[in-house]
Parts: C-alpha cells; sequence; structure tokens
C-alpha cells in the first residue's frame, strides 16, 4: 500500500516536470525568429492615457512592432521588475520606485526624469462648498478623500500637509489616485486631492483649486523612464525612451496636464 | 489518511482509482504550497511587531466584528431566503436562485460599485438616506457589514437550500399530521435537521466575509479603525512594506484555519 503510494506521488512528480519541461519547450520555439517584436512597457497608472495616445505613433514608425503595457502602481511596478518579470521600459511616477528598481542593478544606464505633476483639490463643478485652499477641507461640512500613506500620491498629501499645517480628516484613504478621483466625480465626497493631470482627465467632471502647498518639497512627482537591464529589445527600449521623451512625447505630455522636465 | 478502517459489514473497501490520486496530489499542492511559501516568506523576528502595529490590531479587530455581524445578518437573512428556495413553489424560482447566486459569479468590485450606485450620496437610495436622516452609507463600518453580507449571504444560501433538498420534506409531513402547526415543525423539525447545513454555511459565509476586498475597497473605501479591515490593509501595506504584508497575511490564515477547524464541519455535502 505504502509502495504503491510512493509510486503514485513520484508519477505525479514526473508529471509535473514533464509539464515544466514542456511549457519551457515551447516559450523557447516562440522565440526563434519572430515574425514581429513586442516591446513590453511597465508604465504608471497615471501615464495611460498618455502612453495610450504614443503607442500608434511609435508603432507606425517602428514597422513590425507592437507596443505592449503593462499599467499599475509605481510601487507593483518597480517590485515586478526587481523580481524578474519580463519587461523592456520601466516608467514610474516616482523618484523613489525607480530607485528601488536601480538599486537591484535593473536598470540600465541613467533613467531620465522626464515631466512632473503637481497636487490639486478636485471639487464639484462650480466649487459649491467654496474651497480655496487645504484649511477649506478641515471638519465635516467638506467631506474629502485622499491617498493612503503607504502610496505615493499619499506620500505627496502629507507633505503638502506637513506644509501647510493641517490634519486632513479624510472619510476614505485611496490606494490610487483615481479612485480618489472616482469618489468626487461619483459625488460621494466634496473634494479629494489628485494631479492635475487626473483633474484634467475627468473633462469637466471636476474642478482643479490650486494651493501653494502644492510646490512643498515631496508633494511633487516626478516622471522617471529607464531601461530594463537585460531587455532583449534593447534598441526599441531606447527607441520608446527618446520618443517619449522627444517632441512628440513632450506634446502628449502637456497637453494631458504634466509640466516638462 | 493512513489509518485502515475496519470494512463495514465484512464488505469489501472501496480503494480510490490511481488517476484521482494524482490530480488530487496536485490540486492540493496548488492551494498548499503558496500558503506555505507565506510561511517561509514571513520575517519572523519582527513578527510580532509586525502584527501588532495600531493599524494591524484595528484591522484585525474590525475584520472579526464585521464579518461575525455580517455572518449574523447571513443568518437572519439567507435561512429564510433558502427555505423560499428549497421548500415553496413559487413561480420563477430558477430565475431567483441564479439572480440569488449572482453575487458569487460577480467579481466583488462589480457587486461593490453596485452598492455605490445605489446607497451612494447620489444614490436613489442613498440620497434620501442623506436627504431625509443625514447619513452617509459609503465610507461607514455598516457599509463593510453591507458590502459583506452581500458577497457571503449566497455561500449560505447554497449550503443550506441543498441541505433541505436532501433532508426531504418526510419528517415535517409527519410532524403535521401529529398536529404541529408549520412554525413549529420549521422549528422542531426542520431547522434541527438541517442545522449540520446551517452550520457549515455559517462558516463558509463568515469565511467569505472575513476574506472580502474588492466590494469593501469600492463601496466602503479605505479608513483605519472605520473600514480598513486585514485584506485592505494588506493590500494598501503590499504597496510598500512587504514583511508587513506578509506577516498580517499569515494572521488573516491563521484565523481562517482556526474557524474552520474549530467548527470542523465533517458535513461536507451541505456544500453543494
Amino acid at each position: 500500500m505504502s509502495s504503491a503510494r510512493r509510486l503514485v506521488m513520484a508519477a505525479a512528480a514526473a508529471a509535473l516536470t514533464l509539464g515544466v519541461a514542456a511549457c519551457g519547450g515551447s516559450s523557447g520555439g516562440e522565440q526563434q525568429a519572430p515574425p514581429t517584436r513586442t516591446l513590453t512597457v511597465s508604465a504608471a497608472a497615471s501615464l495611460t492615457d498618455v502612453y495610450n495616445q504614443l503607442k500608434p505613433q511609435f508603432e507606425q514608425a517602428n514597422p513590425g512592432t507592437t507596443v505592449r503595457f503593462n499599467f499599475g502602481g509605481s510601487d507593483t511596478l518597480a517590485q515586478q521588475v526587481v523580481q524578474g518579470v519580463p519587461a523592456d521600459v520601466l516608467a514610474t511616477a516616482s523618484t523613489r520606485t525607480m530607485q528601488t528598481a536601480q538599486q537591484a542593478g535593473r536598470i540600465q544606464g541613467e533613467p531620465v526624469t522626464y515631466a512632473t505633476n503637481k497636487l490639486q483639490i478636485a471639487v464639484q463643478p462650480g466649487n459649491p462648498k467654496g474651497v480655496v485652499d487645504l484649511t477649506s477641507l478641515v471638519g465635516p461640512q467638506v467631506t474629502e478623500s485622499i491617498c493612503a500613506p503607504a502610496v505615493p500620491c499619499g506620500a505627496a498629501t502629507e507633505a503638502a500637509e506637513r506644509a501647510a499645517g493641517v490634519t486632513l480628516d479624510p472619510v476614505s484613504e485611496e490606494q490610487d489616485v483615481r479612485s480618489v478621483l472616482q469618489r468626487v466625480t461619483t459625488r460621494n465626497v466634496d473634494a479629494g486631492l489628485v494631479y492635475l493631470t487626473d483633474v484634467k482627465a475627468s473633462n469637466g467632471q471636476v474642478q482643479g483649486v490650486d494651493f501653494p502647498q502644492a510646490s512643498a518639497q515631496g508633494a511633487g512627482q516626478n516622471y522617471l523612464i529607464g531601461a530594463v537591464t537585460g531587455s532583449q529589445n534593447a534598441d526599441l527600449a531606447n527607441g520608446w525612451i527618446q520618443f517619449v521623451t522627444g517632441p512628440q512625447g513632450d506634446a502628449a505630455l502637456q497637453q494631458a496636464g504634466f509640466a516638462l522636465k | 489518511m493512513t489509518r485502515a478502517r475496519p470494512a463495514r459489514g465484512g464488505a469489501v473497501t472501496l480503494a480510490l482509482p490511481w488517476p484521482v490520486w494524482v490530480p488530487a496530489i496536485v490540486g492540493f499542492g496548488l492551494i498548499a504550497v503558496p500558503v506555505a511559501g507565506l510561511v517561509v516568506r514571513t520575517d519572523w523576528p519582527d513578527f510580532g511587531a509586525l502584527i501588532t502595529t495600531d493599524a494591524a490590531l484595528d484591522a484585525l479587530l474590525l475584520s472579526l466584528q464585521t464579518g461575525l455581524i455580517s455572518t449574523a445578518l447571513c443568518l437572519l437573512l439567507g435561512t429564510p431566503l433558502a427555505l423560499v428556495l428549497a421548500r415553496s413553489n413559487l413561480p420563477g424560482l430558477p430565475v431567483l436562485r441564479s439572480i440569488v447566486l449572482l453575487p458569487l459569479v460577480l467579481p466583488p468590485v462589480v457587486g461593490g460599485l453596485t452598492l455605490l450606485f445605489l446607497l451612494g450620496r447620489t444614490g436613489p437610495i442613498g440620497q434620501l438616506a442623506n436627504d431625509w436622516f443625514g447619513i452617509t452609507i459609503p465610507f461607514s463600518t455598516p457599509a463593510v457589514i453591507i458590502a459583506q453580507t452581500f458577497v457571503a449571504m449566497p455561500f449560505l444560501v447554497v449550503s443550506l437550500e441543498g441541505a433541505l433538498r436532501t433532508a426531504g420534506e418526510r419528517y415535517e409531513i409527519v410532524a403535521a399530521t401529529l398536529g404541529a402547526s408549520p412554525l413549529t415543525a420549521l422549528r422542531r423539525v426542520t431547522i434541527p435537521v438541517v442545522l449540520p447545513g446551517l452550520i457549515s454555511g455559517s462558516v463558509l459565509a463568515f469565511a467569505r466575509a472575513l476574506g472580502e476586498f474588492g466590494a469593501t475597497i469600492a463601496f466602503a473605501g479605505n479608513l483605519q479603525g472605520t473600514t480598513q479591515t486585514l485584506p485592505l490593509l494588506i493590500y494598501i501595506q503590499s504597496q510598500n512594506d512587504l514583511d508587513g504584508a506578509v506577516a498580517m497575511s499569515l494572521v488573516l490564515v491563521v484565523v481562517a484555519v482556526l474557524v474552520i477547524v474549530a467548527t470542523r464541519t465533517r458535513d461536507a455535502s451541505g456544500v453543494r
């Protein structure tokens, strides 16, 4: 009985090994002489609109190339690149996350800081609650949503709070900035701290209120881009970086509300 | 597993055919190996400190409280619902059943969004609550309970309906011929008969409520001490403090295992 069970275990192990070997074999086959090339770009979620807009232009300029995006939070993306997820380009929304990938030896050369973004207070169109700065948000008469301190937009919010000497009383701390925006557009809160680009992306569903502490140390957001070490498409990766930091990229970024660096 | 069971009445014991074992082992491994990986990945020297931060304790307490309350709500609302599905002869019962089971199929975040559209400040019910009573439902602990009840109730209903169908109605018929009113028969006969199904259903519902993430973050938001349950804290922490996230995940696993072991539902048939 027990020897039979051992036999079954061995068979299971063999089946697993075979399965793995088969998987390895098939993917090895795909790598031979690819008919087209795929450039994988891991990019911060806030770049979604700009990068999607740039994709067809780049593909047209590089025939046979398909650009594939992996959008997500910068922390997650940096972690993925450190863990060896196949990506050719990493574009983060913070210096710290790019440094994470750099320190792990996963970025080829020096990453480029090419754009910045700043916080705004998103309010309902017409600003019915009369929000003028961060102090307007304190107290129960104006409800607000902000990013959780653990994520980059939350760290920026904390820096702005410190600079203004106020402590906000949010009803919710979201895991990313677009969730904060959603709270305001669905009218479930009166205000939210988001980036200027998010206000622009809402197409008038929210109105942005500037406040002085948005330019405080740590409250701004830097956009960095770098080629991932060991990429099989290093030339295409550098091509994408030059394209994004070049005139066409600049135009798209400015249109979305980013400031150029 | 290895203990040999004496064959009942001297009949032959049925051995499982070998093709069952291989996929069974692979399937078990698929579940057990990642959980074991969690144990390996845990930062043991700092484990105590990681799981006793203010945020972690708040989240654990909130998860247990909301999980228990939503399980009670599932029992209160789901038991009659299962009785209607199993015993009534309403027209359109199959349609009703499919609707009740929807939260099993829907991505939880979709459930959360639908709750937000209904009960949010501009939703048809949420607006009334806001205008008439000054109550804002989202971003409150009751919102967490509503979200958990929404996703967990089908688990209880499915378990209980299965148990009711398996038990049949013969004891209730006997009770009725002996003069028991329908309410007495329900209280003294039906509920005791399906008690194992009721318990396993409650355990499933509690486990589901405890692990609830998508509907909660979409509908109730995320605020420490008010709506930040353990799964939400784990997700937020995993963005920049993996050690803390792993340690709290392990706490969640331990709580879940304790719940399952403590109730030791032998009646697994109640699930189906």
